[in-house]
């Protein structure tokens, strides 16, 4: 069984190197191993498995990184809005657009 | 840009409190409920207190009970989950004093009952954070699980009288709402993030604190997946089932099915109406469960394309088995008809199961809509045209 993956060059993560300490935190809080070191600052490894959770630019001290973070259909669930909300989901994300 | 969502919560509190969460019991996210006492902090999960500097701590049981994983049990069938949660506060496990470590996690009680099942050979604090009832990875999304409510809640549990070390332990799934070196800044206390799972917190505590990177990574695996189906299940099925709309489209089936060129023919009806029920009900399945479980195995990267090749392999089978040399062309358009509305079917129910993942992107999600929804509404016209069409041919 193969790693699942999502999409392929949609995430919106960015990196910008300059602004990077090399200080491990996007390493530390990344859930897929997006980041690794490269000499003495970060580098995107595996872009595609971003799920843009926002973690790593969320506890980048330098605001090295920028990501637009989101969690879909979550908000239903915060909101108690159980009932109709597939549909307004649906509806919200193509009404938006990206 | 960061997440626009975080002090989204914090500007409508209403909203918080019109949900049928735990914002609406008892055990509320108000304010006036921020700090609490163990005589408020009602349960069978506490089993005494801990005098400190700061007043009594409730001390609760690092053993999950029966009640416990039937709680857990009828939160994945949706029985009583938007109002699973535990007061918000410091609580001790074991025998804690100034130096045991404390780890932080959020008021929704299975994210409390998985945490303290783990600290069961350990002394130590933990630290709920209001989420209202939300577990930590959605609501750190959402923000509640985040850097505010974390710095307010170590300043209402005084919980730098109650330690004297200055750490704290996140989830790792915590991130994407805290931030730790504003953590340190506005409270003083540092935070190390702890595993994704916490089954894996007694390796990180004999590794010093310290998680691997097998411990960072965040699995989607068959039990991770089988969990969640009977959530899908439930929330679909009471629309798509039981609900008035499924219960008017399977009545629409069924009337559909007695249509005739010469009117409307019961023993059609008779023959036909289980067909079309068992078509639907089919769909419903694979794109509930199914899908969710034979994810990794399903061809393409999207939801829907997954959703739909299962849908189309469960067409065939049916066609198989109810192709007939003999038949007459009413029944092939009708085999036409679901071959095409039971892998939509399938799809757009599977496309819904992005937001349990956990793997995939916002701007993912946003692209595979935009595609896939057009084509389920197309395809679904195209179906019930061919499914009136079959009647009448």
């Amino acid at each position: 069984m193969g790693k699942l993956a999502y999409l392929r060059n949609i995430v919106t993560l960015e990196l910008h190197a300059d602004k990077c300490t090399g200080c491990r935190m996007c390493m530390e809080v990344c859930p897929h191993g997006v980041f690794v070191l490269a000499g003495k600052k970060a580098k995107i490894d595996d872009r595609d498995a971003c799920m843009e959770c926002g973690a790593c630019a969320r506890n980048c001290a330098a605001g090295a990184i920028s990501v637009r973070a989101g969690v879909g259909c979550a908000s239903k669930f915060i909101h108690g809005q159980e009932h109709g909300t597939v549909a307004r989901c649906f509806f919200r994300i193509w009404g938006y657009g990206v | 840009m960061a997440q626009p969502s975080c002090s989204d919560q914090r500007d409508r509190p209403e909203k918080g409190r019109c949900c049928p969460g735990p914002a609406g019991g008892p055990e509320c996210g108000c304010e006036s409920h921020a700090t609490v006492s163990g005589s408020a902090a009602a349960g069978h999960w506490i089993v005494g207190q801990v005098d400190t500097p700061a007043g009594t701590i409730p001390k609760v049981e690092a053993r999950l009970r029966f009640q416990d994983r039937l709680g857990a049990w009828k939160a994945r069938w949706a029985i009583g989950r938007m109002n699973y949660a535990v007061v918000p506060g410091l609580y001790a496990v074991g025998e804690p004093g100034p130096d045991s470590p404390v780890f932080v996690t959020a008021n929704y009680k299975m994210s409390f009952d998985v945490l303290r099942k783990q600290l069961a050979d350990m002394s130590a604090w933990v630290l709920v954070l209001d989420t209202r009832g939300i577990n930590v990875w959605c609501a750190a999304g959402k923000g509640t699980f985040g850097t505010d409510e974390l710095v307010k809640r170590i300043a209402t549990t005084k919980l730098a009288k109650i330690v004297s070390h200055r750490t704290l332990i996140v989830p790792q799934l915590g991130a994407p709402g805290v931030a730790a070196h504003q953590v340190k800044k506005r409270s003083g206390f540092r935070v190390i993030y702890g595993p994704v799972r916490a089954s894996d917190i007694p390796r990180f505590v004999e590794n010093g604190f310290d998680a691997t990177p097998d411990m960072r990574e965040v699995r989607f695996d068959f039990r991770d997946r089988l969990v969640l189906t009977p959530l899908e299940i439930v929330s679909w099925g009471r629309r798509a089932l039981w609900g008035r709309q499924g219960l008017i489209i399977m009545l629409t089936l069924v009337v559909v099915s007695g249509l005739d060129r010469q009117g409307w023919l019961l023993h059609k009806a008779l023959r036909l109406g289980p067909w079309a029920l068992a078509m639907y009900a089919i769909a419903f399945l694979c794109g509930t469960f199914l899908a969710p479980l034979l994810l990794p195995w399903l061809p393409g990267r999207a939801f829907a394309v997954k959703g739909a090749v299962l849908g189309g392999v469960a067409a065939l089978a049916v066609t198989w088995f109810r192709w007939d040399a003999s038949a007459g062309w009413g029944t092939r358009v009708n085999i036409a008809a679901w071959a095409v509305l039971l892998p939509t079917v399938s799809s757009f129910i599977a496309v819904t199961f992005v937001g349990a993942s956990t793997y995939t992107s916002l701007s993912g999600v946003f692209k595979e809509m935009r595609l896939a929804v057009p084509v389920h509404i197309t395809a679904t016209i195209v179906g019930v045209v061919l499914l009136v069409l079959g009647q009448f041919v």
